[in-house]
């Protein structure tokens, strides 16, 4: 007898299952569209040309060694981690007011947060605060706070199905009927799953009602710069939201903006009301950290400060940034462009009006199957498609097998 | 008006405090022997030979990429690191009943195990069960197991400061009295902070009354191979409990072995019944992992994986483990002869009987204040100094403090 024998078997994450179905397929023309990471024309992972240099710099640079990092992380990567979010010239950054707590990827920042938030905000562990997150959002939100403690995670409206955009009225009446205090996990930019954003006047109004009614802002920002190609643009929101003062948390991955998925380099921004308040907050953070990894991995933190840090490689890698969320674009464009040349019933506009990695394509459950199936392209249960698995070679075929999907299956 | 207005400022970490103070010093003589990492004779940090080798392989080798790992991790990294501790012939292996979970170092691995035994363990979700840490033990094996929700923490009885040694009585007394299923921590080797262990026949018992009273296994293995110089000598205890049938899990950290401190190398080792528990078992981890960190850092577990299944590799890695080893020994040696050879009161026998790193002087709280703010020589109030702090260099300095300590200080 076991002492595990009562011990269930968990089901498998979702996409990570996706990959390994698509793995596991013999069949010649396959395709990809699932898991959220960057591929080349050829259809390949890219190591982005800078990381390869400050790889290779690192390696042979005999003053570094392996001691332990402190607590919170290196501290030349986290002050330039918020400063890419916050932007060189922030006011807030200025004041001293910013902190930061390397973390293990998005991930990472936001369980760190979220076990913060748990222990110390709205009271002390007062695990019945609300959660809000996006309907729908990427899959983990809801068992990273769950996990942290909190006992009523809630979904607030965001996608309207029918018209495929943002449900605002929803989203809005969801912010005024809330609990007061209660917390909101917003997307920086390039929305996961539905890469659909509110413009900056529905920011705005957003921003408004949170400040007025105190529900607290958690960003959550794993697509800077990769969702346009600027990093000005994608954060535009977060700093917007610093400039009307609110005291907020912004969980930054560095995964898909830097290629550095495997190396886990996130960064938790804490925007504080003053320098005071930060300190005794940052502290609090080094506890959590210490019974969870104790002090973060040094790599992949030290290829991103190193490039951030240095003018020449840091506009080198803007460049790569420019490279990875170009094709993107050029995939979107050619993949509406052929739906409309193909015919295929619909409207097609959302595919070039959504934004960063993903598209919603509104294939319904059915619908998804049959490409899975039928076509070998495989794609998320919810239409989700990541545009990266899309290439000059196979857009054809999956353009078709579109079309064939939503015209052979109700 | 802050939202964190209530945060309290929470102590920092007594080792790291004690770090910054020594930093801050600018006695001339001043000597560090707090916090726990290798230092070399000319008390600098030590990358070894073989990590700085592999590095070198790994920058150059154009077939990586820095796509996520799995959850569980780099496989090849999890399987050589549980053979390292069961041993290349383990029946256990063999048997296809063990498996690792890549963590974040030991505390990664701690926290994990922590986790998955809080929620599956004797019930569901039973926060009630036991745990068991030494008297004295790590300062933050409390904190991880209190953090994954176990709600009652208990010593067991184990150094024995009026004989400088092992409290087996106490010990075996506490597990004999412990309610059946407590769960116990228990230290691999080089028990931290005392350096005593148990002998085999002190394990064999240990492990009799675990057996009869059900009680649960939960290894510490942070110094395989750097305690004794031996892996084999140094995973003894693991492999003799494994060998009883035990189901157990053990938290292994290559910070110290493989001087990876900043890379978070760590592995849970999980022996199950068969492979069918251990099968669910590991289905439920990925649950774990998947809200704290989604998958672990690549880097380090890359080199220690490349070193562990290469022949020549494995080798340089254990030639540089032996130097590390004979190091602390050679420290051992010296500084019981000193003080012998000084005269100074007491028995300083434990000072080469002890193993590991660590080494548990008996020093009081005052005669530790005088050695800091007199001497300038920094160690943990508990009277702990960590071996690797000693060169030749500046032992004569140290023995000479010590014996002023004990003989002007009560």
């Amino acid at each position: 007898m076991s002492l595990f024998s009562e011990v269930p078997q968990a089901a498998p994450v979702a996409v990570f299952k996706l990959t390994q179905d698509f793995n596991n397929d013999q069949f010649p023309n396959k395709v990809n569209l699932g898991a959220g990471a960057y591929r080349t024309d050829e259809g390949q992972p890219w190591v982005l040309p800078v990381v390869k240099k400050v790889e290779k710099i690192i390696v042979h640079d005999d003053r570094l060694n392996h001691e332990y990092l402190p607590i919170l992380g290196l501290p030349e990567f986290r002050s330039s981690a918020s400063k890419i979010a916050l932007g060189d010239e922030s006011p807030a950054i200025q004041e001293n007011r910013v902190g930061a707590v390397q973390c293990l990827g998005g991930t990472g920042a936001l369980k760190i947060g979220a076990e913060f938030l748990r222990r110390f905000y709205n009271g002390n562990n007062n695990t019945k605060t609300p959660v809000y997150v996006s309907a729908p959002t990427w899959e983990n939100h809801n068992a990273i706070f769950s996990d942290a403690g909190f006992q009523d995670v809630r979904p607030y409206k965001y996608w309207d199905a029918e018209k495929r955009g943002l449900d605002f009225p929803g989203f809005l009446g969801d912010l005024e009927r809330c609990p007061e205090h209660s917390i909101f996990v917003l997307h920086a930019c390039a929305h996961n799953p539905t890469g659909r954003d509110p413009t900056q006047e529905q920011w705005k109004q957003i921003a408004e009602v949170m400040m007025r009614r105190k529900l607290f802002v958690f960003f959550d920002s794993a697509y800077q710069g990769f969702a346009s190609g600027s990093l000005e643009k994608d954060a535009w929101t977060l700093r917007y939201f610093v400039s009307l003062g609110f005291e907020m948390f912004c969980a930054q991955s560095f995964s898909k903006n830097f290629g550095l998925y495997n190396e886990r380099v996130g960064n938790l921004t804490i925007v504080a009301r003053d320098a005071d308040n930060l300190k005794r907050v940052l502290s609090q953070m080094e506890k959590i950290v210490r019974t969870t990894w104790s002090n973060p991995p040094s790599q992949g933190a030290r290829i991103v400060a190193i490039t951030l840090t240095s003018p020449e490689l840091f506009s080198e890698w803007k460049d790569n940034v420019k490279t990875m969320a170009n094709r993107v674009l050029l995939m979107r464009s050619q993949l509406k462009a052929k739906l409309q040349a193909l015919g295929t019933p619909g409207t097609w506009d959302h595919i070039t009006d959504q934004i960063g990695m993903f598209s919603f394509t509104g294939l319904n459950p059915k619908q998804v199957e049959y490409l899975v199936k039928e076509k070998h392209i495989y794609l998320m249960a919810s239409g989700r498609i990541n545009m990266c698995g899309l290439t000059t070679k196979n857009i054809d075929y999956v353009a078709e097998s579109i079309h064939e999907a939503v015209t052979k299956v109700q | 008006m802050s939202l964190f207005s209530d945060v309290p400022q929470a102590p920092p970490v007594a080792v790291f405090k004690l770090t910054a103070d020594f930093r801050e010093d600018s006695h001339p003589q001043k000597v560090n022997l707090g916090v726990g990492a290798y230092r070399t004779d000319d008390c600098q940090p030590w990358v070894l030979p073989v990590v700085k080798k592999v590095e070198r392989l790994i920058v150059e080798d154009e077939s990586l990429n820095h796509e996520y790992l799995p959850i569980l991790g780099l496989p090849e990294f999890r399987s050589a690191a549980s053979k390292v501790a069961l041993g290349d012939d383990s029946p256990a292996i063999k048997e296809n009943r063990v498996g690792g979970v890549q963590a974040l170092g030991g505390t990664g691995a701690l926290r994990v195990g922590a986790e998955f035994l809080r929620r599956w363990y004797n019930g569901v979700n039973n926060t009630a069960t036991p745990v068991y840490v030494s008297a004295p033990t790590w300062e933050n094996h409390n904190g991880v197991f209190t953090d994954a929700g176990f709600k009652d923490i208990r010593p067991y009885h184990y150094w024995d400061a009026a004989k400088r040694g092992l409290d087996l009585a106490g010990f075996l007394d506490d597990l004999e009295k412990a309610p059946e299923y407590s769960v116990f921590v228990l230290h691999a080797c080089a028990h931290n902070p005392t350096g005593t262990d148990p002998t085999q026949e002190e394990w064999k018992q240990i492990a009799e009354v675990m057996k009869r009273r059900k009680l649960f296994v939960f290894f510490d293995s942070a110094y395989q191979g750097f305690a004794s110089g031996s892996l084999e000598k140094d995973a003894w205890a693991i492999r003799f409990f494994v060998s009883e049938g035990f189901e157990l899990f053990v938290a292994q950290s290559f910070s110290k072995n493989f001087g990876l401190y900043n890379e978070r190398v760590g592995n849970l080792t999980v022996v199950a019944k068969d492979n069918e528990n251990l099968t669910r078992i590991l289905s439920q981890m990925e649950k774990i992992v998947r809200t704290t960190w989604s998958n672990p850092p690549s880097q380090g577990a890359r080199i220690v994986s490349k070193t562990l299944n290469s022949a020549e590799l494995f080798d340089e890695w254990y030639g540089n483990v032996k130097t590390m080893a004979d190091r602390v020994l050679l420290m051992r040696d010296q500084l019981k002869a000193k003080l012998q050879a000084l005269g100074t009161p007491g028995t300083w026998d434990h000072i080469t009987q002890q193993i590991g790193m660590f080494s548990f002087t008996g020093l009081t709280p005052t005669q530790v204040e005088y050695m800091i703010k007199e001497k300038h020589v920094y160690l943990m109030a508990s009277g702990r100094i960590n071996m690797c702090g000693l060169t030749t260099k500046n032992i004569d300095y140290v023995a000479q403090s010590i014996h002023e300590a004990v003989t002007k200080v009560q």
